[in-house]
């Protein structure tokens, strides 16, 4: 088996430009469902605002300004081909990208270095980084920056097997009516189900990693995807929480197996800004 | 209704504003978040004064991105409110008018926004670059070390907002969805 030479720079490099791409550019399929929405949209305060939200992204492009201030926390996500290997240290290899993209890309620097000591580190990292050992030679880059209005309205349970998927649309559901206005509406939903309590949690940030017009391939999980937009969107938050019918852009599920006496389900909640960029090395 | 403001802003000037008007805000802006927030905190604590006159100050929530060279500011969009709750009220008694933000407030919140004649006010969530382009001018006067979080004293021309808490008790948050809901179910019997 031929094994795959990968230098430490080039990945760095790949996740400078990510971090640049992502902040300003909102993905195809986000904008195209924004797009949809001012057309669906029958209230008038809520198709206004939509608007504006949709000039913000001109503005953005016109004058290389990120779309949010919130330029988030650099959320990298590796898928790296079992048959690669990286010259260098791929984690500060990740991390020097995102330091890069950041400091010359004019991007906010949003990361305290300790919790509770609070002082920034300056220049955005660490990255958060998830790696993924998958078959080929091949390594996939995805950088998503993850603004904190959204991450911080995103909720964790561990329901009982007996509540069932009434049980798991019960609690997507309280979690939106709990973040109300927070989360800079419209919305966008991932949901993890199953796995264990850390494993749910990681689903469901991945599940935001997904295309809005690209449904889970399992079709009941497909329909409940669907049910659950329609739900969202007939509490009648609306963009900004200011009331109307496009409080959510997609919802997006990830399963997994999980114990027979468990049945976590978390909700990752992201923004009208949900930035995700990729590259394939 | 659509209002246009200058700061300082007196109790005469927010006594019409009802959630949901439009506001077109102009003049000085302080800026503050979570860390510049607390910092304040500590100074009233040690009966210091402030780095600026909260009389008729309005606030506005936002951590910005750094500025290109040549430009005023980066992206400049509210950050959720509700975070600085803790710190408002006492703001408020002594002279904050107007804050500038977006997200919910605490019950206590909305309580001395009514007794003090003040005002919250909705930027655009997630705008950074839109709301940029209301200011033009920006200079830290505090802490610098808290980087996006420094005080900023920024000059705003027809800044666009929206009023989420005025002083009679309305809430926008809760009568912009209602609205909506009830004319959904009108539709729904017709």
């Amino acid at each position: 088996m031929k094994i795959r030479e990968l230098k430490g720079e080039a990945i760095t490099e790949a996740v400078r430009q990510l971090c640049l791409q992502a902040n300003r550019t909102l993905p195809a399929d986000v904008k195209a469902a924004m797009d949809q929405a001012i057309r669906a949209e029958p209230w008038p305060l809520a198709r206004q605002t939509l608007g504006l939200l949709e000039e913000n992204l001109g503005a953005a492009a016109q004058k290389e300004l990120p779309i949010c201030q919130d330029t988030g926390m650099a959320c990298v996500f590796i898928e790296l081909g079992q048959d690669v290997h990286v010259d260098g240290d791929l984690t500060a290899a990740v991390d020097e990208g995102v330091r890069r993209g950041y400091t010359e890309g004019y991007l906010r620097k949003s990361i305290t270095g300790d919790p509770l000591q609070r002082k920034n580190t300056e220049d955005n990292t660490p990255a958060f980084l998830t790696l993924h050992l998958v078959p080929g030679d091949r390594c996939r880059i995805t950088v998503a920056p993850k603004g904190a209005g959204s991450e911080n309205m995103s909720r964790l349970g561990m329901l009982k097997p007996a509540d069932g998927v009434q049980g798991v649309r019960d609690f997507v559901l309280e979690t939106v009516r709990l973040a109300g206005s927070n989360p800079c509406p419209p919305i966008v939903l991932g949901v993890g189900v199953g796995g264990s309590f850390d494993h749910c949690a990681a689903l469901a940030k991945r599940a935001l990693l997904r295309p809005l017009d690209t449904p889970n391939p399992d079709p009941y999980y497909a329909a409940l995807e669907k049910e659950l937009l329609q739900a969202v969107n007939a509490l009648g938050i609306g963009p900004q929480g200011f009331g109307g019918a496009t409080t959510c852009l997609g919802v997006s599920i990830e399963q997994a197996p999980t114990h027979v006496a468990c049945l976590p389900v978390a909700v990752n909640i992201s923004c009208h800004v949900t930035r995700r960029a990729s590259v394939v090395l | 209704m659509q209002y246009h403001l200058t700061t300082p802003l007196s109790k005469q000037d927010l006594a019409p504003l009802r959630a949901g008007d439009t506001v077109l805000l102009s003049g000085v802006v302080y800026t503050a978040r979570d860390a510049a927030h607390g910092r304040m905190a500590e100074l009233l604590d040690a009966g210091k004064p402030l780095p600026f006159d909260l009389k008729g100050a309005a606030i506005y929530y936002v951590g910005p991105t750094p500025e290109r060279p040549g430009q005023v500011i980066g992206a400049a969009g509210p950050t959720t409110a509700g975070r600085m709750d803790r710190y408002t009220p006492r703001l408020l008694d002594l002279g904050l008018a107007c804050m500038i933000g977006k997200g919910k407030r605490s019950a206590q919140v909305k309580e001395s926004v009514v007794k003090n004649g003040a005002v919250y006010l909705a930027a655009l969530g997630g705008a950074g670059a839109l709301m940029a382009a209301s200011i033009q001018s920006c200079e830290i006067i505090a802490w610098p070390d808290l980087g996006c979080e420094a005080v900023r004293r920024l000059v705003v021309r027809d800044m666009p907002l929206t009023v989420l808490l005025d002083a009679q008790g309305g809430d926008l948050y809760e009568s912009g969805p209602a609205a909506y809901l009830q004319s959904m179910e009108r539709e729904d019997g017709a």
